[in-house]
C-alpha cells in the first residue's frame, strides 16, 4: 500500500488546488502542503537515490532533517538544484524531479552499483585508483553531486539584509518558545520571536494538547495574537542559523511567493541582549537491516503528515521503537484507520502499550525489525528478537507499507554549542544535553531534554522570567498550564541490530552504514572527527541531523568506549544551509564596491571618453574619436600636450589639509622629505614611507601657510594616507597640535598642460601666472573665470602645467569653459593613458606600477633626503638594515629597446642566462611607444640598474618565451634638463 | 560579530572598527637601535592566546584610536580605554 | 597490508574484516631520538621523512587533539607552485613535485587533482602584473600560461563575463599542474607510512612546557608525562606562537582566523580552481560536488577556530561577484582555521633561537600546499642541525636583515 490523502483533516486548504509536476507527470496538492506531503499524497514512493550506491530512497522525515527528498525544482523561472522537499511550500506550477539518477529516480541506470557494494566500503577510494587518479576522477565527479546547476539565465532574485536589535531573541515558536515570549513580553521587553516553520506552534501543530483549558493550537494562535498585540516582532519561516559573538545571531527569513522586486530570502543580523533557545529536538531513527527502503520513516514525521497534511503514510504500518514517543504516532495512525504493529525493543511492555493494545494495536515487546522486503518500497517486514544475531531469527513477517522508526530524540543543541556551550551525555535519556546555558542565554523545552508538554511550558516560562530578570525586569503573569500526564517509561538505548554484516543504514544521503563505522574503528579512524571524514557520516546536506548520534554510539561500541568518551563533532553554523545570495544580500555590482565619479563625469562621457576604473575611480582612459583605435587616441593626446595644450581631469588626486601649530614638525616626522623648510606658497614632491622603509606613496605637498599644508596623495591612497596620519598622530605623537581634513571631494582639479598652457590660461584668471610670478613648484590663490580657486604650477607631463582647482560644484562648468576657451589653441582633453605615456617619457614614477611592496627610496634614486634630513622620520631606521644597503638591489632605470619599433610588454623580465637556467634581474614596470621620441621606451626595476646606466649596459627582456634586447639608460627620456617644465 | 565599546561613542558593531595590532613602543633614537631591536619592534609579537592587549580604531565612526583588551580565544571584550587614559 | 585494487577485492570478499589499523595508538615513551610537536600534515610528514630519509626510527609525533585536525583539515585543499621569487618556487615546487608522486610513495590515494589553478585579472593594470608574475614563473621554470579573456571563458564558462560586471574579466593565468588534493588523505597517508616505519603517533597529547638546559631544549612536559629527545620540531600551526613563548622566545607572527565554506553538492560545473584578483576569493569544486571557497582573513587575531558573520558575508559576496550563477546555491558548512601570519607571508623554517628546537611555522594561509616541503625541511633541520639549501632563505634571521620574501609585494598586489 502507498500513502494517500484522507478525506478530511489537516492544516491544508482543500479549496485551493495547486497543480505541480513530478518527472513531468501532472499531480496536484493543496495550499498548505509541502512538496513532500503533496508527493506522498499522490502515492510517490521513490524520491531519490543514495549518493554512493544508488539505492531507492523515499521521504524519511517531515522537516529540515530530511536526508532523501532532495529534488531539482523549477518554479516561476527559478531553479533550485537541491530543494529539500520537506521544507518547500507547495506552489502552483512547480516542476520537480529527482536528482543524481538517470533517467529518473525510478529507473536509475546506476542502481546496479549496489551489486558492487562489498567492494566499495567507506574510504575505498583511498586504497585504489592510484597512481592514475586523473583517469578515474572525472567519472567519479560526474557520479557525485546532487542536482545539476544549469547555466544561462542568472539568478535575478532580490536578496536583502536587515539588522535588528532586541532585548530578547527567542529561537523557536513551539510551546516552550511561546511561553518564553509571553513572559518576556509581559515584562515590557522588546522581543523578537523566530521559528523556522511557516506557522508558530511547533509540536502543537501535530500533537494533541490542552493548554490553559484550550486546545494546543487554539492556545498557540491566541498567544501569537497576544504577542503581536504586545509589539513582539514575529518572524515565522525564519531560521536562526548561527550564533555569533556578543549576542549576535544570523537569521534567514523566507518570505514566500512575492511580487517582482521583492526579496524572497532575507538575511537578518540580530543583536540581542538575551536569547532564549527553545529549538526543540529531532527524532533519531532506530537502526536495523534494510532500514533505508522507501516507506521507512521517522514516527514523528508520519504523525506530522497525518495531522498537518491529512496524509496517511500507509494502511498497514509497523512501528519500530525503543521509547514511548512513537506510541503517540501509533495511536493517531490507528485512529486514522491504519493497521499498526509496534515492535518495541524494550523487553517489558511500557505502560503506554496497554492503551495501544486497547486501541487495537499489536505490541511486540523485546522485538525489532530484522528485515524489510519490497522492490521500490516496503511491502513486508520481518520482526524478531531485539538481540537477534541473524535475520533468520525473525519470528513474524507482517505486510506493511511503512515502517515508522523512533530511536529516541536528539535535542537541537546547535546554537547552544555554537555559543561555546558545553554538552554532556545523559545515560537515562540517551541524549546529549546542554550542561548549562551560556551567559546571555536561557534554554527551554525539548532542547534541554524536556520530553513533556508540561515541562516545555514550565521551562519556557522560566526562560522568559530568566531573560527578564537578566535585564532587571519582572514577570507578573503565571506560566501556562496543561494537565499532567502519567510519566513515560524510560528509553532503552538501542543503536543497531547485532547481526554481523547486515546493511543497517545511518546516513541515508551519503550512504553510510553501521559496517562502515565499524571498518573505520578497525582501521583506527577512531576519533569522531576521523570517523566523519573517513566515512562522510553526517557530511550530507542534512548535516547528519538523524545520523550523528547513532554513528558515534556505534563508534563507541566498536572501540570499547562510552559515548561521552567519543564525544560529538563540533557544531558550526549554519544550522540548515543558507542561500548564498542572501548572505551577500544587496552587496553586488556597484554596491559590492561603489565607483567614485569625477565632478565632470558627464562632460567626459559626453565627449566620448572611454571610462575605466583606476583605483576605485571611474576615469577617462582616453577620448577616442570615431576614426581611431584607443591606442591611436592615446598617442594623439600625448603628442598634443607636447605640441600645444591639453586638459586633464585630476580631481581624484587626493587633497588632505594639515592644520595646526605643529603641522610642520609633524609632517617632518612622517614624510621622507624635509617639509619644515618648505616656504609658504611653494610645492615639494615627496615620498611617504612605511615604517619598514618601503615607499607607500608619493605626491606633492603645498605649504599654504606657516601652520597649514595641503597634501596630494595618489588617488587610490588618499584614504590610506589619511589613516596613516591619524594613526601616527593619535598613537605615537598625541601631544602634537595638528589636525587633518580630507577635502578631496570638495574640489575639482584640472591640469592645463603644454607649451601653450600659459597663453591659454592667463586671460582666464586673475592670478598672475607669468613665468617669474608663478614659477614651477609654486601655487597661488585667486579667481579663475570668476570662481575662487587655486592654481598650482606642477607638472606630471614634463610640460609647463597649471593645476586649476575650484570648488567641486563648479567643476563641470569650468571644464566646459576651459574646453571652449582652449578652442583657439587646439586644446585636447587627455586621459590617464596619455598621461601615463607623458610621465613615462619624463621618468616620473607611478606608485604601484613602477614601485612595489619592496621599493625603497634609494631604489628610485631618491637617496638625498636620507642623507640630508636631520630628524627621524617614519621608516628611516629600516633604510639602514643590511638588506636595504645591499649593492645589488633592483633600481629604477630607463630601457631603450634596440629595435625602436618594439615595445616591451610591461611585466617582461630582464634575464641572465646561466648554465642551470635563467635568472631574473628585474622587470619592466612601464612601456609604451613615445610620441616625443618617436620610438619605444620602457621603465623598469633592474638589479644594479644605476651601474648599468653608467656602463651603458644592455639587458635581455623576456616575455612569454620571446626575448628582445634593450639598453639600460636614465629613466628621463624627454627634456632631461627640464627646460620645458620651467620655461 | 563583536560588540565593541568605543570609549568615545559607546558600543558599536565590529564592522565599524579596524584592528591596529599590539601596542608597541617605538625605539628611539633610530641611530642607536640595533637591527634586532628594530626587528623586534616591527615584526615580533606576543600574539597571546587568551587576554590580549590591542589597539583598535573606530574607523567607520569617530575615527579615534583606543586600547582594548580582548580574549583571543573566546572573543570576549574585557576592557576598552582611551589611549593613555581610563575607560 | 598494501592498498591496491586487489587487496580491496580480497577484503571485499572477506567482509573487510582483515584491514589492519592505518596507524597504531602507542603509549608515549619517555625518550626518543626526535620528537615532532604537532600532528598535522606537516608534522606527520616530518616524522615520515625523519625515518625514511634520515633513518631515524625512534620518532614521536605529539598531537594535542586528533591528527590532521588543525589547518590540515580546515583548508580549501589547493596545491600550486605559481610563485614569484625563485626562493619560493624552489620551496613550493619541491612540495608539488612530492605531491605528484605521493600517492604511490605512501601507498595511499591523496587524490591529487591537477585540474589547474586559474588567476583571474580584472583590469589592464592587473594584466600587466600578471604578465610580471607569469614571466617570473617561466624564468623560474614553472609551467604557467597567460590567458586572454576568451581563453579564461573557455575554462570558466560560469564566471561573469558580462561587460557590465563590476569586475570585468580581462584575462588570467593558469598553472596546469596546480589543483587540489584530498587534505585528510595527505595527513592519513603520511601517518600510515610513518607508523609503518616505526614512528609513534601519540594523539591527545598536549605539550605543556619545555625543559631547557644550557640554552637547549632537552625535554617536554606533556599531558601524558615527560618526554626527552635529541631534537625537537615545532610544527603546530595556529599554536606555534604560544609554544614558542613557552620555550622563551617570540615569533614574528600574528594568528588570525581564516574562514572557508562549502555549498551543497552539485554536479560538476567548475573544472579548475579559480581565484580572483579583485575580490580575493578562491573557489573550486570538490570531488563530492561541493563548491569550496574562501577569501581573506578575519579582521583581528583569533584562536577561536570560528569565523564571524560579517566576514562570511563578505567572502560570499566576493565569490558571487565573479560567479553570480551560484547565488541560488546554499552554504552548507562554514568553519575557520587559525593561521600564523608573518610579516612577509612566507614561512619561517630551520633552527630556532633555542638549541635543539627547529621551526616549521608561518605558513600563513597557504600551508597545505607545502605539506611535503614543510615536513621534509623540518626533518632535515632536526636531523642535521642546519638548513637545507632550499629552506635557508626562510630562516628567522631575515626579520633582522630585512631580506624578506614578500610574494604579495613582489606581485604588486599590496604594499
Amino acid at each position: 500500500m502507498t500513502a494517500r490523502r484522507l478525506a478530511e483533516g489537516g492544516r491544508i486548504d482543500r479549496a485551493s488546488v495547486l497543480p505541480f509536476t513530478w518527472h513531468g507527470a501532472k499531480l496536484s496538492g493543496f495550499a498548505g502542503d509541502t512538496l513532500a506531503s503533496a508527493l506522498l499524497a499522490n502515492g510517490v514512493k521513490v524520491v531519490g537515490r543514495g549518493f554512493k550506491y544508488h539505492r531507492a530512497r523515499g521521504i524519511f522525515a517531515a522537516w529540515v532533517e530530511e536526508p532523501n527528498a532532495i529534488l531539482d525544482l523549477q518554479w516561476n523561472g527559478h531553479h533550485d538544484p537541491n530543494a529539500r522537499a520537506t521544507t518547500v511550500a507547495l506552489r502552483a506550477g512547480m516542476a520537480a524531479r529527482g536528482v543524481n539518477a538517470r533517467p529518473d529516480v525510478d529507473r536509475d541506470i546506476y542502481r546496479g552499483i549496489d551489486l558492487l557494494q562489498r567492494f566499495l566500503p567507506a574510504g575505498f577510494y583511498y586504497k585504489t585508483f592510484f597512481p592514475n587518479w586523473h583517469r578515474y576522477e572525472p567519472r567519479i565527479r560526474e557520479m557525485a553531486g546532487l542536482g545539476r546547476l544549469r547555466g544561462g539565465a542568472p539568478d535575478t532574485r532580490q536578496y536583502e539584509a536587515r539588522h535588528a536589535h532586541a532585548d530578547v531573541l527567542i529561537v523557536g515558536g513551539g510551546p516552550a518558545g511561546l511561553a518564553a515570549a509571553r513572559a518576556a513580553a509581559s515584562a515590557g521587553l522588546s522581543v523578537l520571536l523566530a521559528d523556522d516553520r511557516r506557522e508558530f506552534g511547533g509540536s502543537l501543530l501535530w500533537q494533541d494538547a490542552t493548554i490553559d483549558d484550550q486546545s494546543g493550537m487554539a492556545w498557540a494562535a491566541a498567544t501569537v495574537r497576544d504577542l503581536a498585540g504586545a509589539g513582539v516582532r514575529l518572524l515565522p519561516d525564519t531560521t536562526v542559523f548561527g550564533a555569533y559573538d556578543d549576542g549576535s545571531f544570523g537569521l534567514l527569513e523566507r518570505r514566500g511567493a512575492a511580487p517582482a522586486g521583492w526579496a524572497e530570502d532575507r538575511l537578518w543580523t540580530v543583536r540581542a541582549r538575551h536569547a532564549v533557545l527553545a529549538t526543540g529536538s529531532i527524532e533519531r531513527p532506530l537502526v536495523f537491516p534494510h532500514n533505508d527502503r522507501p516507506g521507512v520513516m521517522l514516527a514523528s514525521a508520519a504523525l506530522q503528515y497525518l495531522r498537518q497534511y491529512s496524509v496517511l503514510v500507509a494502511d498497514e504500518i509497523v512501528v519500530a521503537t525503543n521509547n514511548d514517543s512513537a506510541y503517540t504516532a501509533a495511536l493517531a495512525l490507528r485512529d486514522a484507520g491504519a493497521t499498526v504493529t509496534v515492535a518495541d525493543v524494550r523487553p517489558a511492555p511500557p505502560a503506554i502499550a496497554h492503551a495501544a493494545i486497547d486501541a487495537g494495536i499489536r505490541v511486540l515487546p523485546g522485538s525489532v525489525v530484522l528485515h524489510t522486503i519490497g522492490r521500490d518500497g516496503v511491502r513486508l517486514v520481518d520482526i524478531g528478537p531485539a538481540d537477534a544475531t541473524s535475520a533468520r531469527a525473525a519470528t513474524l513477517r507482517v505486510p506493511a507499507g511503512a515502517v515508522l522508526v523512533s530511536g529516541g530524540h536528539a535535542p537541537a543543541v546547535h546554537l547552544h554549542s555554537q555559543s561555546r556551550g558545553k554538552l554532556r551525555w545523559d545515560d537515562a535519556s540517551a541524549m546529549f544535553l546542554p550542561v548549562a546555558a551560556v551567559t546571555g542565554q536561557s534554554l527551554a523545552g525539548a532542547m534541554t531534554g524536556e520530553q513533556t508538554l508540561a515541562g516545555a511550558l514550565a521551562s519556557g516560562h522560566r526562560a522568559g522570567v530568566a531573560a527578564a530578570s537578566a535585564l532587571d525586569r519582572g514577570v507578573a503573569i503565571p506560566a501556562p498550564t496543561t494537565p499532567r500526564l502519567p510519566a513515560s517509561d524510560p528509553i532503552q538505548p538501542y543503536w543497531c541490530v547485532p547481526i554481523k554484516g547486515a546493511r543497517q543504514w545511518l546516513d541515508l544521503q551519503n550512504d553510510v552504514a553501521v559496517k562502515d563505522v565499524r571498518l573505520a574503528a578497525r582501521e583506527n579512524y577512531s576519533s569522531v572527527e576521523h570517523l566523519k571524514r573517513y566515512t562522510t557520516l553526517g557530511m550530507a546536506t542534512d548535516q547528519g541531523k538523524t545520523s550523528n548520534v547513532n554513528g558515534l554510539a556505534i563508534l563507541a561500541d566498536a572501540t570499547g568506549r562510552r559515548i561521552p568518551e567519543v564525544g560529538t563533532t563540533t557544531f558550526r553554523p549554519p544550522y540548515t544551509p543558507v542561500t548564498l545570495g542572501a548572505l551577500a544580500g544587496m552587496r553586488h555590482g556597484a554596491l559590492y564596491a561603489p565607483w567614485r565619479h569625477l565632478p565632470a563625469h558627464a562632460e567626459h562621457v559626453e565627449r566620448g571618453a572611454e571610462m575605466r576604473e583606476y583605483g576605485g575611480w571611474w576615469r577617462p582612459a582616453c577620448y577616442t574619436r570615431a576614426s581611431e583605435t584607443p591606442a591611436q587616441a592615446i598617442q594623439r593626446e600625448a603628442a598634443a600636450v607636447r605640441q600645444g595644450v591639453g586638459l586633464f581631469d585630476g580631481s581624484s588626486l587626493g587633497k588632505i589639509v594639515v592644520d595646526g601649530p605643529d603641522a610642520a614638525a609633524f609632517l617632518n616626522l612622517l614624510y621622507y622629505n624635509d617639509l619644515a623648510n618648505l616656504k609658504p606658497g611653494r610645492l615639494r614632491y615627496v615620498l611617504l614611507l612605511r615604517e619598514n622603509g618601503v615607499v607607500y606613496d608619493d605626491g606633492v605637498v603645498a605649504r599654504v601657510g606657516p601652520e597649514r599644508y595641503q597634501l596630494s596623495p595618489s588617488s587610490s591612497h588618499t584614504a590610506g594616507v589619511l589613516a596613516m596620519l591619524e594613526a601616527w598622530h593619535q598613537t605615537e605623537y598625541p601631544t602634537m597640535r595638528v589636525a587633518f581634513h580630507d577635502v578631496t571631494g570638495a574640489w575639482a582639479t584640472f591640469a592645463v598642460s603644454g607649451p601653450r598652457a600659459r597663453d591659454m590660461l592667463s586671460p582666464l584668471t586673475g592670478i598672475d601666472i607669468a613665468a617669474d610670478a608663478l614659477p614651477h613648484m609654486t601655487f597661488a590663490d585667486g579667481t579663475i573665470l570668476g570662481i575662487a580657486g587655486r592654481i598650482a604650477r606642477v607638472s606630471f607631463t614634463g610640460e609647463r602645467s597649471y593645476e586649476v582647482s575650484v570648488p567641486a560644484g563648479y567643476g563641470p562648468a569650468l571644464w566646459r569653459r576651459l574646453m571652449q576657451a582652449g578652442g583657439d589653441f587646439g586644446i585636447t582633453p587627455y586621459g590617464i593613458e596619455a598621461l601615463s605615456v607623458l610621465r613615462a617619457e619624463k621618468g616620473y614614477i607611478l606608485i604601484g606600477t613602477d614601485t612595489d611592496g619592496m621599493t625603497l627610496p634609494d631604489d628610485l634614486g631618491m637617496a638625498g633626503p636620507l642623507r640630508a634630513k636631520k630628524v627621524d622620520f617614519v621608516g628611516r631606521r629600516s633604510l639602514l638594515t643590511p638588506d636595504a644597503v645591499r649593492p645589488d638591489r633592483r633600481q629604477f632605470v630607463g630601457l631603450l629597446p634596440l629595435d625602436p619599433n618594439a615595445v616591451p610588454h610591461p611585466g617582461a623580465h630582464a634575464i641572465e642566462r646561466r648554465a642551470d637556467g635563467m635568472r631574473s634581474l628585474g622587470w619592466v614596470t612601464s612601456a609604451c611607444h613615445s610620441p616625443a621620441l618617436g620610438r619605444s621606451i620602457a621603465l623598469g626595476m633592474i638589479a644594479r640598474g644605476r651601474s648599468l646606466i653608467e656602463s651603458g649596459g644592455e639587458v635581455e627582456l623576456f616575455h612569454l618565451g620571446q626575448t628582445m634586447r634593450a639598453r639600460v639608460v636614465s629613466p628621463v627620456f624627454h627634456d632631461p634638463a627640464g627646460e620645458k617644465l620651467h620655461g | 560579530m563583536l560588540l565593541i565599546p568605543c570609549p568615545w561613542c559607546g558600543p558599536r558593531d565590529e564592522p565599524e572598527f579596524s584592528f591596529g595590532g599590539e601596542p608597541v613602543a617605538r625605539p628611539v633614537p633610530a641611530e642607536r637601535v640595533s637591527d634586532a631591536e628594530w626587528a623586534d619592534y616591527l615584526y615580533f609579537r606576543d600574539n597571546d592566546k587568551g587576554p590580549h592587549t590591542e589597539i583598535w580604531c573606530h574607523s567607520g565612526g569617530c575615527g579615534q584610536w583606543f586600547v582594548m583588551e580582548r580574549d583571543t580565544l573566546t572573543h570576549a571584550v574585557l576592557s576598552a580605554r582611551k589611549p593613555g587614559g581610563a575607560a | 597490508m598494501r592498498y591496491s585494487s586487489l587487496s580491496l577485492l580480497r577484503q571485499g570478499l572477506a567482509g573487510h574484516e582483515g584491514w589492519p589499523q592505518a596507524w597504531r595508538s602507542p603509549d608515549l615513551k619517555p625518550s626518543y631520538d626526535a620528537v615532532v610537536i604537532g600532528g598535522g600534515g606537516h608534522g606527520l610528514a616530518c616524522a615520515y621523512y625523519l625515518a625514511k630519509v634520515h633513518g631515524i626510527r625512534r620518532v614521536a609525533v605529539l598531537e594535542r587533539g586528533w591528527i590532521g585536525g588543525g589547518n590540515t583539515g580546515r583548508n580549501t585543499t589547493i596545491v600550486r607552485s605559481n610563485y614569484f621569487f625563485p626562493e619560493s618556487v624552489a620551496l613550493f615546487d619541491f612540495a608539488l613535485r612530492q605531491y605528484e608522486q605521493l600517492s604511490e610513495e605512501l601507498n595511499y590515494n591523496i587524490m591529487l587533482s591537477q585540474r589547474g589553478i586559474m588567476n583571474i585579472g580584472h583590469s589592464d593594470h592587473q594584466m600587466e602584473m600578471m604578465a610580471r608574475n607569469v614571466n617570473a614563473m617561466l624564468v623560474n621554470g614553472i609551467d604557467v600560461e597567460l590567458l586572454d579573456a576568451q581563453q579564461v571563458r573557455s575554462e570558466l564558462p560560469m564566471a561573469n563575463f558580462s561587460p557590465d560586471a563590476r569586475y570585468p574579466i580581462m584575462g588570467g593565468f593558469t598553472q596546469r599542474r596546480g589543483g587540489v588534493a584530498r587534505h585528510d588523505a595527505v595527513a592519513w597517508g603520511y601517518a600510515r607510512a610513518a607508523d609503518a616505519l616505526g614512528v609513534d603517533i601519540v594523539q591527545n597529547c598536549e605539550v605543556r612546557d619545555f625543559r631547557i638546559e644550557g640554552g637547549r631544549v632537552v625535554g617536554l612536559e606533556t599531558s601524558l608525562g615527560p618526554v626527552s629527545a635529541g631534537a625537537f620540531g615545532l610544527s603546530a600551526s595556529g599554536h606555534n606562537g604560544v609554544l614558542a613563548k613557552k620555550a622563551g622566545f617570540r615569533l614574528p607572527l600574528t594568528s588570525y582566523a581564516l574562514q572557508a565554506m562549502v555549498s551543497e553538492p552539485i554536479k560538476p560545473v567548475l573544472d579548475t580552481v579559480a581565484m580572483s584578483w579583485a575580490t580575493g576569493m578562491y573557489v573550486s569544486q570538490s570531488d563530492k560536488g561541493e563548491l569550496v571557497f574562501g577569501a581573506g582573513l578575519d579582521l583581528y587575531p583569533s584562536y577561536a577556530q570560528r569565523g564571524n558573520l560579517p566576514v562570511t558575508q563578505g567572502v560570499v559576496a566576493g565569490m558571487l561577484e565573479i560567479f553570480p550563477l551560484f547565488r541560488g546555491l546554499r552554504m552548507l558548512r562554514q568553519w575557520a582555521g587559525i593561521v600564523d601570519v608573518p610579516w612577509d607571508y612566507s614561512p619561517i623554517l630551520g633552527p630556532s633561537p633555542v638549541g635543539n628546537l627547529h621551526l616549521n611555522t608561518g605558513w600563513g594561509t597557504g600551508g597545505f600546499k607545502a605539506t611535503p616541503a614543510g615536513g621534509y625541511f623540518l626533518a632535515h633541520s632536526m636531523a642535521t642541525g642546519g638548513h637545507h639549501p632550499i629552506s635557508a632563505p626562510f630562516d628567522i634571521s631575515r626579520f633582522h636583515t630585512g631580506a624578506f620574501i614578500d610574494e604579495a609585494a613582489g606581485a604588486g598586489i599590496s604594499h
